[in-house]
């Protein structure tokens, strides 16, 4: 066994104290008909072995390609810093802070990171991680209907589809309604408040959360107060599901009346590594504090009156509620926070704020170049850093520009398979790692594929 | 922990001077916001702290001394399996092949960790004896609620939607009963036997047609083989019920018990319990989830596929309508993965088995050492974790299990997990884990035998315990009746930093 320290002595002197013979006999209480076949697995590899075996599954992957895929993960420059903190083995080889005296560095760096959210969201109350965007929002959408005592949720079509997907499995026999877009003008591709403003008047039928993104899955800018305001007037929450970085900039969500913040941290300093692990941040106001799930840390004081942190409110969580918990969480994204709260203290607040700029500033150059290579963007009201374009037969396309070292986005049709609005388009991002060269290479390759279609 | 015991740190806040911190990236264009809508735009900068980098790393450095972690001591929390974690699971997981990949590339540049994903599925259900998994749970929560879906989805799809109950024995973790409340169920809780397993006739009375599911956890959280499980679950099958297995206890039975051989429908893995990957303060995690045939066509969606041509891809969008959906954004906690994946396959099947059979040694021994200090309420053959009580020594003393486990820190020893099963007076859930040395193992037993000769003789001492520790025992209902959740300046003035 590669990391068992016990030598053929120690286990005999065990044995020895235990008295018994054999480990066997420790494993007398299982049915002799439920023992288990032998484990068909390969042998054990030695540490030099494994690592060339993962050396080349890692060289498997391309991760050389000019990269414009975002669609809710994003590439960033995260400073050396963060995961050299990272590996710190205080921090990843520690368990949940259940005893407080041992445990204030991370119980600490929690508070920092919920006043940190805070301040990014405008809100008071931040819940200590939870599994990633998605989940973080299905979160929101239960508390809605916890607090409200309703059981119907409204979500917009332009929040991101694994988000939507993840509602309808959390959300079980609630009721979830898509609000429709704007189908064409200056407001295309936003949530249709008309529409909105129809679905929350449904009086035998009534709502308790209205959910949707800022920026939108295809990078729009929503009118975030006008939907809140429609929302509050019927009754409803408003949850906000927004990308941490473009806060920077942006109004937080406390300062357009969200009641909850929810949204996928893992462009605060973390790796895309297929997936997770991420970061789902859930922040909310005061009054919802008691419906909020997951850990809570807040200050207090030891019995010699010195300041030190607490996980407190725990009468919400599992372990003490049980089957009347307000979730089902236990262990969350702790290291992933502590990521994101490092990543905020090196970069700082003028630092990330031109993170966002030079984002913003790199997709307007890309805009530019893939219009004038023949894709112009499928929808004209603003956006931050990512944008959809218009081209046709998108897949090929896409395939194609792969060949070329491109990887040209997200097929829209093909996370969105019913939605003709669309069927014909890229959905592309850059950032502030996206460089002037990457754009050109983008812009050419696309205008010869282009071209190759047409010939 | 030193006598002298690490300092305190002010938080970010106090330390942040306006203009400081060096400039990470370029200066965006000034025009580069123009094109934002005034009304969508920021009024007032967020408020967050400006530093430099020197005082962000002796920040996170001198606050992560204040940390107890494997890494540092002997950690023998009960149903957590704080065992070692390796260092090349971490510089595996960090390659940029691996790190660097976005979740949506298309799969023909990310066939490696496909590969990856698709084996560590196949060696997890080698492991217990199920047809299919699935890793896109982040966690073993996560997983139990991927479980119960799954088996709501099942009865459902066979006009059998009546069940609304699921059977939990009362030992069980709090993560049972909520998964099931989560997932529109009615949790009804089943009183153990008097040896700490099942009571047969107790679920048999509770088992019928409103029944969906039966969650045990084997070995149970009193670290015990649930030595009736065949019978039980036979009831549950004849009751028309699916049967769930927490897996959080895996470590005790590699190699010696296979779930899906014995009956169980689904069960769930803690990646960051058995095979190592590191708790990270509190997570990350992954909760893979195993099914028995008849559940597969439920797993949720997206599955790593193989095709005839030896390529892997990921199932399509809406290409299996009877998926239960998602659980949560993209593929799973894939960086966790590839951490499980290392280790698995640095142990292979003989080692996994050595690895089970160790844990389940260092507890019994361990127990023996206790024997005769401390109460042992189920004195027979533990597997990987056992419970051992101060009811006895309160009797005596007045210390409180509270007391003991808070007095292990002024000894360098974590905890325990305490007063965890709820069944249990006084109770003390001990792991020691395969990965801890015999002579970690006898301090760790010298230590608890010490503390309870203390309590004889000195119990007012141990009852203020730690002493040791950067700050002593904490003011709980002080935090919760006035809660302070985020940093606000005049909290701080109010409050200074000790230190």
């Amino acid at each position: 066994m590669p990391y068992g320290p016990h030598t053929v002595e120690d286990r005999e002197k065990m044995l020895a104290a235990i008295g018994i013979g054999s480990v066997d006999e420790l494993f007398a209480d299982i049915p002799p008909e439920l023992r288990a076949s032998p484990l068909d697995l390969p042998g054990p590899e030695p540490e030099l072995e494994l690592a060339t075996r993962l050396l080349d599954l890692a060289a498997r992957n391309r991760t050389d390609l000019a990269s414009f895929l975002g669609a809710g993960a994003y590439r960033h420059w995260s400073p050396p810093a963060v995961d050299q903190l990272l590996l710190r083995g205080e921090w990843y080889t520690a368990y949940t802070p259940y005893q407080p005296e041992v445990s204030q560095g991370t119980l600490q760096s929690i508070y920092e990171y919920g006043s940190l959210i805070a301040e990014l969201v405008g809100l008071d109350v931040v819940s200590a991680s939870h599994y990633d965007g998605a989940a973080a929002t299905a979160e929101a959408a239960l508390m809605c209907c916890r607090s409200t005592r309703r059981e119907r949720v409204l979500v917009s079509h332009a929040v991101h589809p694994h988000y939507r997907q993840t509602l309808r499995t959390y959300l079980g026999d609630l009721e979830l309604e898509e609000i429709p877009l704007v189908a064409e003008g200056e407001a295309a591709g936003t949530t249709d408040l008309a529409v909105l403003e129809r679905l929350l008047a449904d009086g035998d039928r009534p709502v308790a959360g209205v959910l949707a993104g800022q920026p939108t899955f295809y990078g729009l800018l929503e009118p975030m107060a006008e939907i809140g305001q429609l929302a509050h007037a019927a009754g409803a929450l408003f949850v906000a599901v927004v990308e941490p970085v473009s806060l920077a900039v942006l109004e937080p969500p406390g300062a357009y009346g969200a009641d909850i913040a929810c949204g996928e941290g893992q462009p605060l300093g973390i790796p895309l590594q297929y997936g997770g692990p991420y970061l789902g941040l859930l922040a909310s106001t005061d009054a919802l504090v008691r419906q909020i799930p997951g850990r809570l840390v807040g200050l207090t004081t030891d019995l010699d009156g010195k300041r030190a942190f607490v996980m407190t409110l725990r009468a919400r969580e599992q372990d003490i509620r049980r089957d009347k918990a307000a979730s089902n969480i236990c262990t969350n994204q702790a290291l992933l926070a502590l990521a994101a709260s490092i990543y905020i203290a090196t970069i700082g607040p003028h630092g990330l704020r031109d993170v966002a700029a030079n984002g913003a500033a790199r997709a307007a150059e890309l805009e530019a170049a893939l219009t004038a290579a023949g894709a112009p963007r499928l929808h004209p009201g603003p956006y931050l850093n990512e944008f959809a374009i218009r081209v046709p037969d998108a897949s090929a396309v896409h395939r194609r520009l792969l060949g070329r070292g491109v990887l040209g986005g997200l097929v829209l049709a093909e996370h969105e398979p019913d939605d003709p609005a669309v069927r014909d388009a890229l959905l592309v991002c850059a950032t502030e790692v996206t460089t002037t060269a990457e754009i050109a290479l983008f812009a050419d390759a696309l205008r010869h594929v282009l071209a190759e279609a047409v010939a | 922990m030193s006598v002298t015991g690490p300092r305190l740190v002010p938080t970010l806040f106090e330390r942040s001077r306006p203009g400081r911190g060096g400039d990470k990236i370029p200066h965006p264009p000034k025009d580069a916001l123009e094109r934002i809508p005034a009304r969508a735009r920021r009024t007032a900068p967020a408020a967050l702290p400006e530093l430099n980098e020197l005082e962000v790393v002796r920040h996170y450095v001198n606050l992560s001394q204040l940390n107890f972690a494997i890494d540092t001591g002997f950690y023998p929390l009960g149903s957590c399996t704080m065992k070692f974690n390796p260092k090349l699971n971490e510089w595996a997981a960090r390659l940029p092949g691996f790190a660097n990949l976005h979740p949506l590339a298309p799969d023909e540049v990310a066939q490696g960790t496909l590969q990856l994903l698709w084996e560590l599925e196949g060696a997890l259900a080698a492991i217990s004896g199920m047809a299919a998994v699935t890793l896109q749970p982040a966690a073993g929560a996560q997983g139990e609620l991927t479980g119960i879906l799954m088996i709501r989805a099942y009865h459902r799809a066979r006009g059998d939607g009546e069940r609304d109950e699921v059977l939990v024995p009362d030992s069980s973790h709090g993560t049972n009963p909520a998964t099931a409340s989560m997932a529109g169920f009615r949790t009804i809780t089943i009183r153990s036997a008097a040896d700490g397993g099942v009571d047969l006739d107790a679920f048999r009375a509770a088992l019928g047609p409103r029944t969906a599911a039966v969650m045990i956890t084997n070995p149970s959280t009193l670290g015990l083989f649930e030595s009736r499980i065949g019978e039980l679950l036979a009831a549950v099958h004849e009751a028309g019920a699916l049967a769930y297995m927490d897996g959080a206890n895996l470590n005790a039975i590699l190699g010696r018990f296979k779930p899906g051989e014995a009956g169980f429908d689904v069960m769930h893995f803690n990646v960051h319990k058995t095979f190592s990957t590191p708790h990270g303060g509190g997570g990350p995690g992954a909760g893979p989830v195993g099914v028995a045939e008849r559940l597969a066509p439920y797993l949720p969606s997206p599955r790593v596929l193989r095709e005839d041509d030896a390529t892997f891809r990921l199932e399509r969008p809406g290409e299996r309508p009877t998926s239960i959906g998602r659980l949560r954004g993209f593929v799973g906690n894939t960086g966790v993965l590839v951490r499980a994946y290392a280790y698995i396959r640095a142990h292979g099947g003989t080692g996994l088995r050595e690895v089970s059979d160790d844990a389940v040694l260092a507890a019994n021994y361990l127990k023996t050492r206790l024997a005769g200090t401390f109460d042992l309420p189920y004195d027979r053959p533990c597997k990987h974790e056992f419970v051992a009580s101060a009811t006895s020594l309160k009797a005596h003393t007045g210390v409180r299990t509270l007391d003991i486990a808070k007095r292990l820190i002024d000894y360098g020893f974590h905890p325990p997990t305490i007063y965890f099963p709820l069944i249990v007076d006084e109770g003390m859930l001990i792991e020691p884990t395969e990965t801890e040395s015999l002579e970690t193992l006898d301090d760790f037993a010298d230590a608890l035998i010490a503390v309870a000769a203390e309590a004889a003789r000195d119990p007012a001492m141990v009852k203020a315990a730690p002493h040791t520790a950067p700050v002593r025992r904490l003011d709980e209902a002080g935090a919760a009746r006035q809660p302070n959740l985020r940093w606000r300046p005049m909290a701080g003035a109010e409050m200074p930093c000790p230190d």
